[in-house]
């Protein structure tokens, strides 16, 4: 059994990578999936916060590099899960104290120990996303339903297939129903036109990511059930596991033309 | 878009811009070409075809078109006299 490495990138900043990283690394282990999280942007900590595991960080990943410890010291174990672990930034260094090829050395000792491992990308197309996509089986690339930030998705695409770990799969995030249902916010269709990429999950905007950041504890741990954003981060979850989970439909536009369209298209 | 928008026949919605306006920038951000280059190309074409015969030169449209893979630049160019000929025929 060999770990899968996933990278969760995006190019600009702000649109919900950590968030995506935190949810999907506690959906897989509560599945069951031994799985560590790995806090690629060194310098700007933010991985152990939305996890709720910063009060116990005694070693991050440039310590890992550098030997000051070995691997399984620097991994905070979660508390509310028993195969899920955090692998932090550090705080006070910069993106060049780890390379590449330290980042694919680290993911190979993990490996064979782990059914999973996440990589939380630093926004930007430097050094720091260049680490967190060196070791990578695949690449996930968060965007949201906006001009600059599907203009950026549509630049990491590319340089995902320029470092050969392409096709990425598209997350869309922060989907607002009723701003697409009035035409006044990209639709999930009009991003996948535009991008020509796998989509792998579309997640609602959803006000409890806020408060589960506040809590840190990942909306996924809350338990909430319907239509939010965490059933969408567990069904990406599912989807990476292989299963063949329907994308939920966030909005119900009945025109006359919509029925006729999907009269003409046989649904 | 409001009913306000809709009723004075402002069709396009915010999210229908915002694809349009997407989809070319990224037709030139995808093809790497330098801006300005087009509006170069487009002098050049008139020069060339205002050698052999006469042309609408304010109408001629040069730019990118993207299909799938495959980036291909569109030359539009009105020829005046075909225009000229028709227009004398309907005034005989």
């Amino acid at each position: 059994m060999s770990a899968q490495i996933l990278t969760i990138t995006s190019g600009k900043g702000g649109v919900g990578k950590t968030t995506v990283a935190a949810n999907l690394a506690a959906a897989l282990a509560m599945m069951g999936k031994r799985v560590v999280a790995i806090d690629a942007d060194i310098g700007l900590r933010n991985l152990d916060v939305v996890m709720g595991l910063e009060n116990r960080i005694v070693y991050d990943l440039v310590d890992v590099v550098e030997g000051r410890c070995r691997l399984r010291q620097a991994m905070i174990k979660d508390k509310r899960q028993p195969e899920l672990y955090l692998i932090p930034a550090a705080q006070t260094r910069d993106k060049n104290a780890v390379s590449p090829s330290d980042m694919v050395l680290i993911c190979d000792q993990l490996r064979e120990e782990m059914d999973y491992v996440i990589i939380d990308s630093p926004a930007g197309i430097e050094r720091g996303f260049r680490n967190a996509v060196a070791p990578a089986d695949k690449v996930l690339v968060v965007t949201n339903p906006e001009v600059s930030a599907v203009r950026d998705a549509d630049r990491i695409i590319g340089l995902i297939e320029a470092e050969e770990k392409g096709p990425g799969q598209l997350i869309l995030n922060r989907v607002k129903p009723a701003m697409v249902g009035r035409g006044d916010m990209l639709s999930v269709d009009d991003v996948l036109d535009i991008l020509a990429v796998e989509l792998l999950g579309v997640i609602p905007e959803d006000e409890r990511i806020l408060v589960a950041s506040n809590q840190g504890l990942p909306l996924v741990m809350h338990g909430v059930n319907g239509a939010s954003a965490g059933e969408a981060f567990r069904n990406v979850a599912r989807r990476l596991e292989g299963e063949d989970v329907p994308f939920v439909e966030l909005v119900q536009k009945q025109t006359f033309m919509s029925r006729l369209r999907a009269l003409m298209n046989g649904q | 878009m409001s009913w306000l928008d809709r009723l004075l026949g402002k069709n396009e919605t915010s999210s229908q811009m915002a694809k349009q306006r997407l989809q070319m920038v990224l037709t030139y951000d995808r093809s790497d070409l330098p801006p300005g280059l087009l509006e170069v190309i487009k002098d050049d074409i008139i020069q060339v075809i205002a050698k052999h015969t006469a042309i609408d030169t304010d109408k001629v449209v040069v730019h990118l078109e993207q299909n799938t893979q495959e980036n291909r630049l569109v030359a539009e160019i009105p020829l005046l006299a075909a225009r000229a000929r028709r227009n004398g025929a309907a005034s005989k």
